[in-house]
């Protein structure tokens, strides 16, 4: 049989693993596809090399996909998400002067408590003209949405009480140890590494804020998509075969073993175990405190890609990126995640499809059946850490309840 | 018009600071330091920067940018829509320009393009400088293995070389793998070298 060759930009992080999987442990080859994985160290350069040719598919970060969609800071270029590599997994690690005093009792804070506490010292230090500076993996980024959106709600002014950089994740350990920035919002094992060398400590993870926060997506220029179909769902199914295959614990050892080989993380393997398996070592000299839903890459649907998702992420650029409101760019965002097309993929098979393509994010408390076209489908909570809810038909009406 | 390169290349740098040079654009400058560069970029005030593809700035640099629209210059990733080959030749040369806002396309084709050609010419040298090192090393690898044959057997210098080129026949394998194999065993067993 020959195979059909499809390349997928990555960054070396740990959500990449899905990619990685279905290349190493022969999914994509079950498939007829002949899976070649490219990595580099920057979001603009998977973009780049997504744009131009070089992929065929990228490992991308979900308001990346949005913005590049909808050309923010460079001309438009669509952009489609047939499929979701991720929700979650990021930490907020803060210098350790900053955690003792928003977080004294140790462990994971409460985000509403410690957001107040925040808003009191980012006050305080800015009108000492000392504004407490944040490090996030990228502008658009979910790191950058849902720190932002935790900050606003909890009366902090983003760019007016603090300010937000960009730091690349492998200088984000540095640059917290150096005191250039004084906290950081990234993914593992970028968090632990600061934690290791003691220059700071995790007092959120991103899931508190947004229960089911979407994360990585794959994203696939939408000609190149639409000029493919059938192609791009058998890719769909080798990721989700890879996602069975990765949520099994007793597969977490050689999971960890292969994303820390040299072509892909070149980390530590203790390391990667220790995130996909929800473990967090919070402080330096502490033990891991576990936290199930800390990165969550294949468990109830996640790999679906909700439209109502894309709405949010929309709803934070316009609020965060100077972009005004309108009912087209609201759409095109939207028509970035395709349910449909995971759909077709899985159609016909005993793989569990919501009946519904879009949801009201963070209206679900606790688990829920929701209704399915096929199989059955448990929800668990995908609230707000303010308990709010978005209606993704109502995104003006949602930005104008939100405080700046 | 002022330049600027940025590559942790610092000999990279050097080749594409020479081609403007001699196409008349004197006002560069070269960053190769990953740690101030922000803060430098502000002081110079370029308005078109060069950057490698691979550098681990990209991203910070991306943000710099978008932030700067609230300074004098908007500054925005050069993407010629009138010729989407002319960035595609660029990104494959492993490139990426960015302009102030209001910069005429046609300024800025010429720049892109001699960066292209350089950054090619560049890969090329590199290239050809591997071959040749890695030339240099299996010269070196061999005479070594011939050496280990000679002492232990008391061969002379042919007689090692036919012996080396043999065994890569009969087991289908490069005569230099064959040297390696040979040194990796003598480190193991040999006790010298």
């Amino acid at each position: 049989m020959t195979l059909d060759p499809i390349r997928i930009g990555f960054l070396p992080l740990v959500d990449a693993a899905l990619p990685i999987l279905a290349r190493e442990l022969g999914f994509a080859e079950a498939e007829g596809i002949a899976l070649e994985l490219v990595r580099d160290i920057t979001w603009a350069t998977v973009r780049d090399r997504l744009l131009y040719g070089h992929s065929d598919a990228a490992h991308l970060i979900a308001p990346l996909a949005i913005a590049t969609t909808l050309g923010r800071r460079r001309p438009p270029s669509p952009l489609s998400v047939p499929f979701v590599l991720g929700l979650n997994g990021n930490a907020i690690t803060l210098a350790p002067d900053i955690a003792e005093e928003l977080v004294p009792e140790g462990g994971l804070g409460d985000p509403k408590r410690v957001g107040i506490r925040f808003a009191a010292l980012a006050r305080r230090r800015a009108e000492a003209g000392d504004r407490v500076r944040l490090g996030v993996v990228h502008r658009y980024s979910s790191h950058n949405f849902m720190l932002r959106y935790w900050l606003a709600q909890s009366g902090v002014r983003p760019d007016a009480d603090v300010e937000i950089v960009v730091v690349s994740p492998p200088l984000a350990a540095d640059a917290l140890a150096t005191g250039e920035v004084h906290g950081i919002c990234v993914g593992e094992p970028w968090n632990s590494v600061a934690v290791d060398r003691g220059a700071g400590r995790i007092v959120l993870v991103t899931a508190q804020i947004w229960r089911r926060g979407v994360e990585k997506v794959l994203a696939i220029p939408t000609g190149r998509m639409e000029g493919e179909p059938e192609l791009v769902h058998r890719l769909v199914r080798a990721l989700h075969a890879a996602g069975r295959h990765f949520v099994q614990p007793d597969h977490f050892d050689q999971v960890a073993a292969i994303l820390a080989r040299a072509d892909y993380l070149d980390g530590s393997a203790a390391l990667i175990r220790r995130a996909i398996s929800d473990r967090i070592l919070l402080a330096r000299g502490g033990s891991p405190v576990h936290f199930p839903d800390f990165m969550f890459q294949h468990r109830e649907a996640a790999n679906f890609p909700w439209v109502s998702q894309a709405a949010w992420l929309y709803s934070q650029l316009v609020r965060w990126d100077g972009l005004a409101y309108s009912d087209a760019d609201a759409s095109a965002a939207k028509r970035v995640f395709r349910p449909d097309i995971y759909r077709a993929a899985f159609a016909g098979t005993g793989i569990p499809l919501p009946g519904a393509s879009a949801k009201l994010e963070g209206a679900i408390a606790r688990e829920t059946g929701v209704g399915a076209v096929q199989g059955r489908l448990l929800l668990g909570s995908d609230s707000f850490f303010d308990d709010r809810t978005f209606d993704p038909d109502h995104i003006r009406a949602y930005l104008e309840s939100l405080p700046g | 018009m002022r330049i600027a390169v940025i590559d942790e290349s610092a000999g990279r740098a050097a080749i594409i600071q020479e081609g403007l040079a001699e196409a008349g654009l004197t006002d560069t400058v070269v960053l190769t330091e990953r740690h101030g560069l922000l803060a430098q970029l502000e002081t110079l005030a370029p308005e078109v920067v060069l950057i490698n593809l691979e550098n681990p700035s990209r991203d910070v640099l991306e943000d710099y940018f978008a932030i700067s629209r609230a300074l004098a210059t908007p500054i925005a990733m050069f993407v010629d829509q009138s010729d989407a080959e002319a960035t595609a030749a660029a990104v494959d040369a492993g490139v990426s320009a960015y302009v102030v806002d209001g910069l005429a396309p046609s300024r800025i084709r010429p720049i892109l393009d001699l960066a292209v050609r350089r950054f090619e010419a560049f890969s090329r040298l590199q290239a050809e400088l591997h071959e040749a090192r890695s030339a240099l090393a299996a010269r070196d690898t061999i005479e070594r293995a011939k050496r280990i044959l000679m002492e232990k057997n008391g061969i002379d210098e042919p007689a090692a070389y036919a012996a080396l080129r043999s065994q890569a026949m009969r087991t289908n394998r490069r005569i230099v793998e064959v040297a390696e194999a040979l040194i990796t065993v003598e480190n193991l067993v040999g006790g010298r070298l």
